[in-house]
């Protein structure tokens, strides 16, 4: 587990932040917090969303300045102002939206803000040597003259990495670089960062992934709240202590269900395509069945077509071919069908993207709580809506799922993820839907509020409804379906009972390797 | 709306700050041209409302802005930046203009009524163009609109010097006067001991104009069109999440703010000129933005800036006639101050507002717990699971 370095207490802290403290108005993003780290190391920092790593790092990274604090590089105090300071301090950072211009190439985009003069030709060149010095020396293999929109998210990263190498980066940081990344691109890229570290950079990893915390780092510090609540040795902790030390109680990392007594079919789709308005084709004819009763995953890494799917199933996007609804058509081309008429032939949606679709984030709770639904007779007969027939409901379904504060007159924004989420829950699960569509059920959103998501889901299930998962977290869709289907490139590659396979085969399906070829 | 700022500084008492800055402004120029500016806040504020005269001119041109800033402000609504107030209120000039001449109508509340019906029909057609191309071509609202403006600019234009025009009027490009039966009754008819003038401009749109207030603060917050109306503004994708159609609600908006718009006839050629003349709107379209922006887009707000713009519309005509000197163009350029102030700029004022709020509201929280106040609304710190 330990490089070269590791053990060497002498080695003066490649970053050490003393009493770091940043409020954003009346939310205290990081307090007190203190964090040495040593060189050579890879250091993992863990907490849930919100709990302030982010921020930290921004900070960091010169694009929040603390409010109290100091940081140390390498032992020598710095002002970090600007992102201009922290890259001169030898910090380089990795986002997780890559920034980086897509119609330029991958040489353009590392000069790009560093070039040596008015006249691109000699950086280039001076680039173009160092890239392939770097690349073989740490096995990152990326065509210096790809453009970058053509390369996969996995060379994207590496491109990302190679900027900071290029502006002699000795510390890096990683902000959840795995979550666009299938398994074994991250198994990849843990190669790289490994092969970094042996090399005596620093590396400072963000996520909210136990495994890859326990798979890769070597020390770790978990953040909740905006605190720093432990820095241990990676060798000398568990994920359960980690999960705990996150959320602040034990909580349960396994789902506990029951096998599924799969029913009648319910959802019958079939040679399903979808072009968007660019003409590409998004969806390349998807055929599968859901049951009454079972939960199908939907793996994929994301935007292999998932979304396009669950919008087409939800009732707003335009596609060809048929989809059975209890043995009923729908009609899919978007001419006598939308939104509103799948929820009444009992199709609810939980979207992926609870803030731009699921919820209007400027309306109070009550006002979500009747979204979509708002047609209904319950919430007022004639032109006028019945506000008052509409608060009672929120607060009522705001009760059964325990919505903290259970305040509808709050805007949906000012809930945390964990209970926007449970709000979009209630109002799509309240209503008893023989299918239910649910995307993401748990992006940014707290461990806590993850346990009793799941069982909603398993508890609907259970109650004999038929549930499409569609998540990019693997762990998710092992812990939850009864059956599992792979999306790549709008194509579903197989489909496996979730009892029959493992996150390896599922991994290779996920890469576009056809099932066969996963079997092996 | 805003959650750093209590609802009073939002809503008075930033706009007020604003309206300040921009008279201190004015002031210099004012001050620079040579004249006394504390003269000419005088004579704007006294000459607006320090007398029933003055009144009845405020009152008059807020109606006219009260239409054009709801107009406005349903389209804001849906996130729709309608600035072709000038065209449709004109072409709600022309339904005015033909009802009145066309029809044999008995009584002015009769004459009323059809004339808000040919003012909404005529103001929500001409909106309906560029409407329906945003909606089905994604051509941007903000460009077929001011378009639009200068298309029923030269069609007025037109049909004023071609069509409507009356043979033997003296080669002027309007229309002929509306039957007396018609004439709608003004402020001194309605409410002779408030020692309005007997020619007064002030009349009985205004309270259709209030009407249209209530109707506009139903419609946003209380009917369902509302809410979708609101929720796609808010984000398209999520109307679609919600089975709205755009198409349906970018139309429907905009037919809305346009209808809205057009009824401004009913009160500047129904109710003063009595007739049809060229531009009848006079810039009402263009100050309507500004006063859908200073009044939040809010039915209360609005009237309330309408208000303000009325003042300074008759209080700037009584600055040129009292003080030598203060042409129509500085006129000009202390209304274009206000709404710059008002509109444009309102984020200079609000944001240190906003963080002066924030910083004041933690420091006595931040030894003990949380205020109640930042504890419900705080993602983070909130109780939590």
């Amino acid at each position: 587990m330990t490089g070269p370095g590791g053990t060497d207490a002498a080695e003066p802290l490649a970053i050490e932040l003393r009493g770091i403290s940043k409020a954003f108005g009346p939310v205290q993003a990081n307090k007190d917090i203190d964090i040495r780290v040593r060189r050579g190391t890879i250091h993992g920092i863990i907490g849930e969303n919100g709990a302030g790593k982010s921020t930290l790092m921004s900070i960091l990274y010169g694009f929040y300045r603390a409010d109290a604090g100091e940081i140390l590089i390498g032992g020598r105090r710095v002002e970090i102002a600007d992102s201009q300071a922290a890259i001169d301090a030898g910090i380089g950072m990795v986002f997780q939206h890559f920034k980086l211009v897509p119609n330029f190439t991958v040489l353009e985009n590392v000069i790009l803000g560093a070039e040596d003069g008015a006249l691109l030709r000699p950086s280039l060149a001076k680039a173009r040597r160092l890239l392939t010095d770097l690349a073989h020396e740490y096995e990152m293999d990326v065509d210096p003259d790809a453009v970058v929109e053509d390369l996969g998210v996995g060379q994207q990263q590496r491109v990302e990495i190679l900027k900071a190498l290029y502006r002699e980066a000795d510390i890096l940081i990683l902000d959840e670089p795995t979550g666009v990344l299938t398994p074994a691109e991250a198994d990849h890229l843990f190669r790289i960062l490994k092969g970094l570290r042996d090399q005596g950079k620093t590396i400072i990893l963000i996520t909210h992934k136990l495994r890859e915390i326990m798979e890769v780092t070597d020390s770790v510090s978990v953040m909740r709240r905006g605190e720093m609540t432990a820095t241990v040795s990676t060798a000398e902790t568990s994920p359960e202590q980690l999960a705990e030390l996150m959320v602040g109680r034990k909580v349960l990392l396994q789902v506990d269900k029951a096998p599924a007594t799969p029913g009648d079919v319910i959802l019958e789709v079939r040679d399903l395509h979808v072009v968007d308005d660019q003409g590409v084709e998004r969806l390349k004819g998807i055929s599968f069945d859901i049951r009454a009763g079972e939960v199908l995953g939907l793996a994929g890494v994301a935007g292999n077509g998932q979304s396009e799917l669950l919008e087409v199933l939800g009732g707003y996007e335009k596609a060809t071919g048929t989809i059975r609804m209890k043995g009923r058509p729908i009609d899919v081309t978007g001419t006598a069908s939308d939104a509103r008429t799948r929820r009444a032939r009992g199709i609810a949606h939980v979207p992926e993207d609870r803030q731009r679709e699921g919820l209007i984030m400027d309306f109070h709770a009550w006002e979500n709580v009747a979204f979509g639904y708002h047609h209904d007779a319950m919430f007022g007969r004639g032109v006028l809506m019945d506000q008052a027939a509409m608060r009672a409901d929120c607060a009522a379904k705001m009760e059964r799922f325990d919505v903290r504060p259970p305040d509808p007159s709050l805007a949906a924004k000012n809930f945390s993820g964990g209970n926007q989420q449970k709000i979009v829950l209630a109002r799509e699960i309240e209503r008893d839907p023989d299918l239910l569509l649910i995307g993401q059920p748990t992006r940014g959103v707290d461990i806590g509020a993850i346990e009793f998501i799941h069982e909603q889901i398993v508890a609907l299930r259970d109650r004999g409804k038929a549930i499409l998962l569609v998540s990019v977290e693997l762990d998710e869709i092992m812990a939850l379906s009864d059956r599992i289907a792979v999306m790549f490139d709008g194509r579903i590659m197989g489909e496996r009972l979730a009892s029959e396979t493992d996150q390896g085969e599922l991994g290779m399906l996920m890469a576009g390797m056809t099932g066969a070829e996963a079997a092996e | 709306m805003n959650d750093a700022l209590p609802t009073w500084v939002d809503v008075i008492l930033v706009p007020l700050i604003n309206l300040l800055l921009a008279l201190v402004l004015s002031g210099v120029v004012v001050a620079l041209i040579g004249k006394d500016p504390f003269e000419a806040l005088y004579i704007l504020v006294n000459g607006s409302v320090g007398s029933a005269y003055g009144w009845g001119y405020t009152l008059f041109y807020a109606t006219n802005f009260i239409f054009t800033g709801l107009g406005v402000a349903v389209a804001f609504h849906a996130r729709l930046f309608n600035i072709g107030g000038e065209g449709q209120a004109a072409l709600g000039g022309l339904g005015v203009a033909l009802v009145l001449l066309n029809l044999p109508l008995p009584h002015w509340s009769v004459a009323i009524l059809a004339a808000t019906v040919g003012a909404a029909l005529f103001g929500a057609a001409w909106a309906a163009i560029p409407a329906y191309l945003q909606a089905k071509r994604g051509s941007h609202i903000v460009i077929t609109t001011i378009m639009f403006n200068f298309i029923a600019s030269a069609l007025m234009v037109f049909l004023l010097s071609r069509v409507l025009l009356v043979p033997g009027a003296g080669g002027s490009p309007e229309t002929a006067r509306f039957a007396d039966a018609v004439h709608l009754p003004n402020a001194y008819d309605v409410l002779p001991w408030l020692g309005f003038s007997r020619s007064t401009p002030l009349n009985v749109s205004f309270f259709l104009a209030i009407a249209a207030c209530v109707f506009v603060w139903a419609l946003i917050w209380k009917s369902r069109l509302g809410y979708e109306i609101r929720a796609f503004g808010h984000s398209e994708q999520a109307a679609k999440y919600a089975g709205t159609s755009p198409t349906k609600i970018i139309m429907i908006a905009m037919l809305i703010s346009g209808g809205l718009i057009g009824l401004m006839a009913t009160n500047s050629v129904m109710g003063e000129a009595e007739r049809l003349v060229i531009d009848p709107v006079q810039g009402a379209g263009f100050v309507g933005i500004a006063v859908a922006l200073m009044g939040r887009s809010h039915p209360v707000g609005v009237f309330l800036a309408a208000l303000l713009f009325g003042a300074l519309y008759q209080g700037g005509g009584e600055l040129t006639f009292e003080m030598n000197g203060m042409t129509r163009e500085i006129i000009l350029v202390i209304q274009a101050l206000v709404i710059l102030f008002t509109g444009a700029l309102d984020n200079m004022v609000r944001a240190p507002l906003e963080a002066a709020f924030l910083s004041r509201r933690r420091r006595p929280a931040a030894p003990g717990p949380t205020s109640p106040k930042g504890a419900d609304n705080d993602p983070v710190t909130g109780t939590q699971s």
